[in-house]
């Protein structure tokens, strides 16, 4: 009897819309598959979503913590240009990856960190405050950098850079196994772990989750924290990946990240979603551009296509849980 | 210093102000053991100011607290010191999350955790399973402990946070106007949760409109109005017909008799 429920409760509501979106995802490869069968019937391609999709994804991941406590964060890829800095910087003045690696981590935690008491003591909304330290952060950036780029060659035959960047086996790039890793690691937190717990309950209803203990105010700085510390490690990777630096890297990756976690079914009104929605809506998100491209269209197409598809998650998303009440 | 009274809650003459306006005028007001109280009132009497200040969410302006014969410092006491003294107040509105499985809402706050904050959530499942089933004899069809809460009835709701509170060993519950937006049906169902608080011994203050439903359970019932008490009886002492019309001449306040006679008349 037990079992039964179980399994209609599953397609009533968080089941369906995973289902939902890996079925959206399976659509656009077929449809891609069809339209463009020499880059998409070929590994190759695969490999490349492999080396650039987790830039995006390690931030969404955080981000979906973040939404799921019914905040937003729009300055993470703020955090992600001066991290970066931070990063390359430290790497060039010292030599030292150890010591960079460090300094970049922190700093994104400090800027996590900002943001939560912003947020959780001084009350101000989320959308209002991580909009003010977007700008912050990007134009900290581009000041200290004197708006320049940095480019770190050197880093290519160190340990971290083929820890980070390399190709697995000579083919499978290592920032995926990494963004994998964290993904797993973080869904485990947000469903088996105290954490993950209170940020649900403080997205479903933040009093309930005050009168049943939870420490919404210290939740709510970790949960932003999170953020902050995985948007530093996007950037470590990508000026890797890079082997530069400039203050811009950021900004291209901010609606698209959010895109991703929406497309993975996490709800705006917080409260629910799931790491392996936010995983595939990243995959979904990243391969749209290259889909179209090889599929002939132009270009042009990319952001009217990715727009659709947002729109079609989020409407499913809608009203499955519409339905389910 | 102790008071020797048997009783699990005491308050003595108890006062609360804001700003000018006084709301509790010296209220006497006791529960003891193993009892369900019923507390009466109309809009604005007082009741929930009462209940405010035994759960710990305001201190009284004035007045001693006893709870076991202890006296409880009114600057101190707060919503977190009465759940330890195990008084437990179930909100109509807050009690839940909605979006969440039933075993989460149990155990939020009190999970069942490893040395590393992760949750044994089997156990917890289990003991919801439990919690449903023992504690307070839940018979929601297609219910399990995964089930969320959007998809329970008001009355089921009421159930879940009960069942809580007994699982965390509140002795004393406190139910403010748990029936105020059900339909009969629920009703009944709120109603046998608090036969079940009874049966397993704790104490229970509540608080509705609906007397024939406070008089099916409680064994004793207490007036409030305009800040104080009225008057007190326990079940023996008082049919469901003096109660309604106690209470229609305390809502009709000076006017009261004449209301009554007419009641009557009818």
């Amino acid at each position: 009897m037990n079992m039964r429920n179980n399994k209609i409760s599953l397609l009533g509501s968080k089941g369906f819309r995973t289902y939902a979106v890996v079925l959206v995802y399976i659509v656009l490869m077929g449809i891609f598959m069809i339209t463009a069968p020499r880059a998409f019937l070929d590994y190759k391609i695969y490999m490349a979503f492999l080396s650039t999709i987790p830039f995006s994804l390690v931030m969404a991941l955080g981000l979906t913590f973040v939404i799921i406590a019914g905040e937003i964060d729009l300055s993470f890829t703020s955090v992600m240009a001066f991290s970066g800095f931070i990063f390359t910087y430290i790497f060039i003045h010292t030599g030292s990856t150890i010591l960079a690696f460090i300094a970049s981590l922190t700093a994104g935690l400090v800027a996590g960190f900002i943001n939560g008491i912003i947020i959780a003591k001084v009350k101000v909304p989320s959308i209002i405050a991580t909009l003010g330290t977007q700008f912050f952060w990007a134009g900290l950036a581009v000041v200290i950098s004197s708006g320049r780029s940095l480019i770190i060659n050197e880093i290519r035959p160190s340990f971290m850079y083929r820890i980070f960047v390399g190709r697995i086996g000579g083919i499978v790039p290592a920032q995926a196994a990494w963004a994998f890793g964290l993904a797993i690691i973080l869904g485990f937190i947000l469903n088996k772990h105290r954490f993950g717990e209170s940020a649900m309950f403080i997205g479903d209803n933040r009093d309930t989750a005050k009168m049943m203990g939870v420490n919404v105010d210290k939740t709510l700085i970790q949960i932003f924290m999170l953020s902050g510390v995985l948007a530093a490690f996007a950037s470590v990777l990508l000026a890797c990946e890079m082997v530069t630096w400039w203050a811009t890297q950021g900004p291209g990756f901010l609606l698209i990240t959010i895109a991703a976690v929406f497309i993975g079914g996490t709800s705006i009104y917080g409260g629910e979603g799931t790491i392996f929605g936010t995983v595939v809506g990243a995959f979904i998100i990243g391969s749209i551009t290259a889909g179209i491209v090889a599929s002939g269209v132009g270009g042009f197409w990319t952001q009217l296509v990715v727009g659709l598809v947002l729109l079609i998650a989020v409407f499913i998303n809608t009203f499955v849980s519409r339905r389910g009440r | 210093m102790m008071n020797n009274s048997k009783n699990l809650v005491e308050m003595k003459n108890i006062h609360k102000c804001f700003g000018k306006v006084v709301a509790l005028k010296g209220v006497d007001f006791q529960v003891g053991n193993n009892e369900i109280v019923g507390l009466i009132g109309d809009n604005g009497a007082g009741k929930s100011t009462l209940i405010k200040i035994l759960s710990g969410v305001y201190p009284p302006t004035r007045g001693e607290i006893y709870i076991r014969g202890e006296k409880i410092s009114n600057r101190r006491y707060s919503v977190r010191k009465a759940h330890e003294l195990d008084i437990e107040t179930v909100y109509q509105e807050k009690a839940l999350g909605e979006k969440q499985s039933l075993w989460r809402n149990i155990f939020i706050g009190r999970q069942i955790s490893n040395f590393f904050g992760f949750i044994d959530i089997k156990k917890e499942k289990e003991e919801t399973d439990k919690i449903m089933k023992e504690l307070i004899g839940f018979r929601g069809v297609g219910v399990s402990a995964d089930s969320s809460v959007g998809k329970l009835s008001g009355g089921e709701r009421q159930g879940i946070a009960i069942g809580r509170a007994m699982y965390f060993n509140a002795n004393l519950i406190i139910l403010d106007e748990p029936t105020a937006a059900l339909s009969a049906k629920e009703v009944s169902k709120v109603l046998n949760f608090i036969r079940k608080i009874k049966e397993s011994g704790r104490s229970c203050i509540y608080i509705t409109h609906h007397i024939a439903d406070t008089y099916s359970v409680s064994d004793r019932f207490v007036f409030i109005d305009r800040g104080e008490i009225i008057g007190e009886y326990k079940k023996s002492e008082i049919s469901l017909e003096e109660i309604t019309e106690k209470l229609l001449m305390v809502s009709a306040g000076n006017s009261g008799k004449e209301i009554a006679n007419e009641y009557e008349k009818q």
